[in-house]
């Protein structure tokens, strides 16, 4: 991160005093030991304590923050539950953290035109559970969805395992009530649908909180499917396990979710939470919605589809309690790999049709850094989470493990994919943008904050290269692209 | 006119250009621009196609119909049903799929799939400084970066000239059913069709004409038979069933609002919460907008075909929508119309100075399209 800025620091007792101003009492935090509980988020190896912390509960406030700390020029990070793990909420010792998770309330739902208002701070599983009684459900379900926050998913535009039929969050959000850096409060979309004009709405929605911090937000609740079942089929080889997939994709049926876990992900999350898996190469899990005649429909075309491609398993959940157990391996994939190891997850995208390559690739890789790589990912729609396991306490991996992860990901990049699918940019994949973009394409994207954050205070050094953006941020004019 | 047949040689001519360019693909959508007219139909070509990852590349200037006969053959389509212009305008012309990402065009089943930007994964486009520029890509998650994409998806031309587009595809279904229901009110229709629309039987058009209320399910021929009946059952029995073709064809005319060609008068397009509808419709005819109206996307879609006199309900109507949340879209109009009704719905202060923000940032010559889709 960038060395904080000396006279901003020296601001603090002035800020603080200003921020008590507007803000009830407890809402600040300026104490050095109760700021460190914001000194993170869920990229843990990188960690600093803020200047200090508000937590607004209301747009009002929010935009009375904003104001102070444009007027002050001192950054500002918004922090939805702190849940990235791309460094999207690292603090510099120089900024505020604002922390939206006092505004977790339901301001209005809407059945009869399908939508749902809450403010921001409110978690992304507690909006299903809101409408959920009657029969709705909100789709997008990034896998912390316990505790992510609306707001971070809007930052990050998260997606989640079902995006193959519903989509990502872009595409399930209608309307924001966002504050911008100069504090004021606009409105994006609503309840109908499409821009009267250019569509902010999207601009907004995974722009990492770099062009305003969003308190509010309507979005799209879908009616619950009468039911799910998904198949589990296990393979020898990869590369008929991603050809099986993409000719399920092709055939014309359009799972709700197709999941993909390689041997040593097979193996490790087995022997944690007993799922049953067979020893394989590959294991698919495919899963579809509907009535239970709907079900059967679709899930004869897709188990033709397998048995075509020679499977060594092929098992179809045939009641609740055998879905579960399908889906118990999947699920706790993360937490079985965290038991064995350090790791680092990875996410980046690529066409569905490069899966067995980029497995091979991603294979080779791991033998030259001498680090094991296990893969779990969302093969309907190309999006990768290769974890990379190495041991944190010895000196060396942390940096080892980085350089391998850039290594995939700028191989997802080669195959015409991209460097993150669902996770963001934040500080992790920063510095990679290059790899990925053409200086002009950055420079486009950047004066979109231009125009929205003319200082570059909100969350200024996330997403773009420092060298990239150092001129900016250092608020001098804009370098001419040529 | 001027035809360019490279992105480099597009980028050229920006460079170079000292005056105003009307930016167009085929030109169905007759939209009044001065200055000299910038097609892009030398941009054309597929690119890349890859039925089995679901994704087609190709170049802005590509022909509509050459997209939709190649998916065709392989059984897939664009799912977001794009609108063709030519019979409710009047206007000749080859519709290109560049026109139809810059007016971010969606039909009926933008109620179910999401619009034309929902499908858009990446673009390329040339700004009006001559700058190219490519953002997103050919997949179909991907937060890499700021989200241009979106942004460029209805942005008219205002911002720079698209030259590529890569889009997400999806199977045609086997089957398509529409359960319909003549004699209709307005208020009836949208009760109805909302509550199909919550029902989990995953209905992928909502639509309202000529009394006659029409609920669409697609999918595999089992189930599309399971869910028109369920269907049927949850909002009270008494639907009759249209299959196929004549499934089909109800939807391709109020994708085209077919019923206003050859029409005379001015044709609105409003974007309102659904059960806003039937209120916004007696509301303008109390006060005296006398008017036809079709209505799509569950009722947040209104056509409305309205007399050519005065301002053909303009101030009547964008005061609805602004009241209510939403916007309208002038169409349809002659010259004089135009000169005294802007196309767009104004934005509010603080939205219109960003916008005008980011067209200076991405055009700060003003050549492109200036003067559409201005204002506050």
């Amino acid at each position: 991160m960038p060395a904080p800025d000396a006279a901003v620091l020296s601001k603090k007792p002035a800020l603080v005093a200003r921020l008590r101003k507007v803000l009830p009492a407890q809402a600040v935090i300026d104490d050095p030991a109760e700021t460190r509980a914001y000194e993170c988020d869920a990229l843990t190896a990188y960690r600093c304590p803020p200047l200090c912390a508000v937590l607004p509960s209301s747009t009002e406030e929010v935009a009375a923050v904003l104001r102070i700390c444009h007027e002050m020029g001192v950054p500002v990070v918004p922090r939805g539950a702190g849940t990235s793990l791309a460094g999207g909420a690292l603090p510099t010792a120089d900024c505020v953290i604002l922390g939206v998770a006092r505004m977790n309330a339901v301001l209005e739902t809407d059945y009869a035109n399908r939508f749902i208002r809450v403010q921001t701070g409110r978690t992304n599983l507690s909006v299903s559970g809101a409408v959920e009684a009657d029969g709705f459900f909100y789709a997008p379900d990034p896998s912390s969805q316990l505790a992510c926050a609306i707001a971070g998913n809007i930052a990050m535009n998260s997606g989640g395992a079902h995006c193959l039929k519903y989509g990502v969050t872009t595409n399930n959000l209608l309307g924001v009530t966002m504050v911008t850096m100069e504090g004021e409060v606009i409105e994006l979309g609503g309840a109908h649908l499409d821009a009267a004009g250019l569509d902010l709405l999207g601009l907004v929605c995974g722009s990492e909180g770099q062009l305003g911090v969003v308190t509010e937000a309507t979005l799209r609740i879908l009616a619950k499917p009468e039911g799910a079942r998904p198949v589990l089929i296990g393979y020898d080889s990869l590369e008929v396990a991603g050809q099986c997939v993409s000719d399920i994709i092709e055939a014309g049926v359009l799972p709700v979710a197709i999941e993909f876990m390689d041997r040593p992900c097979i193996r490790a999350t087995d022997a944690f939470s007993g799922a049953g898996y067979p020893d394989c190469e590959a294991l698919l899990i495919v899963e579809v919605e509907g009535s239970g005649a709907e079900i059967a429909e679709q899930l004869e075309i897709i188990t033709a589809i397998a048995r075509r491609h020679d499977p060594v398993e092929l098992r179809e959940s045939g009641s609740a309690e055998e879905s579960a157990r399908i889906w118990l391996g999947r699920k706790s994939a993360f937490g079985a790999m965290g038991q064995i190891n350090d790791y680092m997850c990875l996410d980046g995208t690529i066409p569905v049709t490069e899966l067995p390559r980029v497995l091979g690739r991603i294979g080779e890789l791991s033998r030259e850094y001498g680090l094991d790589v296990a893969n779990v990912f969302h093969a309907g729609d190309g999006n990768m989470h290769p974890l990379i396991l190495f041991n944190a306490n010895q000196e060396g991996q942390l940096e080892l493990c980085e350089a391998l992860g850039a290594e995939i990901l700028k191989l997802c990049v080669e195959v015409g994919g991209c460097l993150t699918g669902e996770h963001g940019v934040g500080i992790e994949k920063r510095d990679l943008m290059g790899h990925q973009y053409r200086p002009a394409d950055l420079e486009a994207q950047m004066r979109v904050k231009d125009v929205f954050d003319g200082k570059w205070l909100l969350n200024p050094a996330k997403v773009f290269p420092l060298e990239v953006s150092a001129s900016r941020r250092a608020g001098g004019l804009a370098p001419r692209v040529a | 006119m001027m035809r360019p047949g490279t992105e480099t040689e597009l980028a050229e001519l920006l460079r170079a250009a000292r005056a105003p360019l009307a930016v167009r693909g085929g030109g169905t959508r007759g939209v009044p621009l001065a200055g000299e007219v910038l097609e892009t139909g030398g941009l054309s070509g597929v690119r890349l196609y890859e039925p089995g990852a679901l994704t087609l590349v190709m170049g802005a200037g590509t022909p509509l119909a050459e997209v939709e006969a190649l998916l065709a053959e392989k059984g897939q389509r664009l799912a977001f049903e794009p609108m063709d212009h030519r019979a409710l305008l009047g206007t000749g012309g080859e519709p290109t799929i560049g026109g139809v990402v810059a007016a971010n065009v969606s039909g009926p089943r933008r109620v179910q799939v999401g619009a034309c930007r929902d499908h858009l994964l990446g673009v390329r486009f040339v700004s009006g400084a001559g700058e190219v520029v490519s953002n997103g890509g050919r997949v179909m998650k991907n937060v890499t970066g700021y989200d241009l994409v979106k942004l460029l998806a209805g942005s008219w031309g205002t911002l720079g000239v698209l030259t590529e587009v890569s889009l997400k595809v999806l199977a045609r279904p086997q089957a398509e059913a529409t359960l319909v229901r003549a004699g209709q009110g307005v208020a009836q229709a949208v009760t109805d069709m909302c509550r199909a629309m919550g029902t989990p039987y995953d209905v992928s058009g909502a639509g309202w004409a000529g009394g006659q209320t029409r609920l669409r399910v697609e999918g595999l021929a089992g189930s599309v038979a399971y869910r028109a009946g369920a269907l049927n059952t949850a909002l009270g029995g008494g639907w009759d069933v249209v299959e196929g073709a004549e499934s089909a064809a109800l939807w391709q005319a109020l994708r085209d609002v077919s019923p206003f060609a050859g029409q005379p008068g001015a044709v609105w397009k409003l974007s309102v919460k659904p059960t806003e509808a039937p209120g916004l419709l007696e509301r303008l005819s109390g006060a005296g907008v006398d008017h036809e109206a079709l209505l799509d996307w569950s009722g947040g879609l209104i056509w409305l075909r309205v007399p050519e006199e005065g301002d053909a309900g303009a101030a009547a109507i964008r005061a609805e929508c602004a009241t209510r949340g939403g916007h309208a879209t002038l169409i349809r109009a002659g010259e004089a119309l135009r000169a005294q009704v802007p196309m767009f719905q104004p934005r509010p202060a603080p939205i219109a100075r960003l916008e005008a923000g980011l067209r200076a940032k991405f055009d700060p010559r003003g050549l492109l399209n200036p003067g559409l889709m201005e204002g506050a």
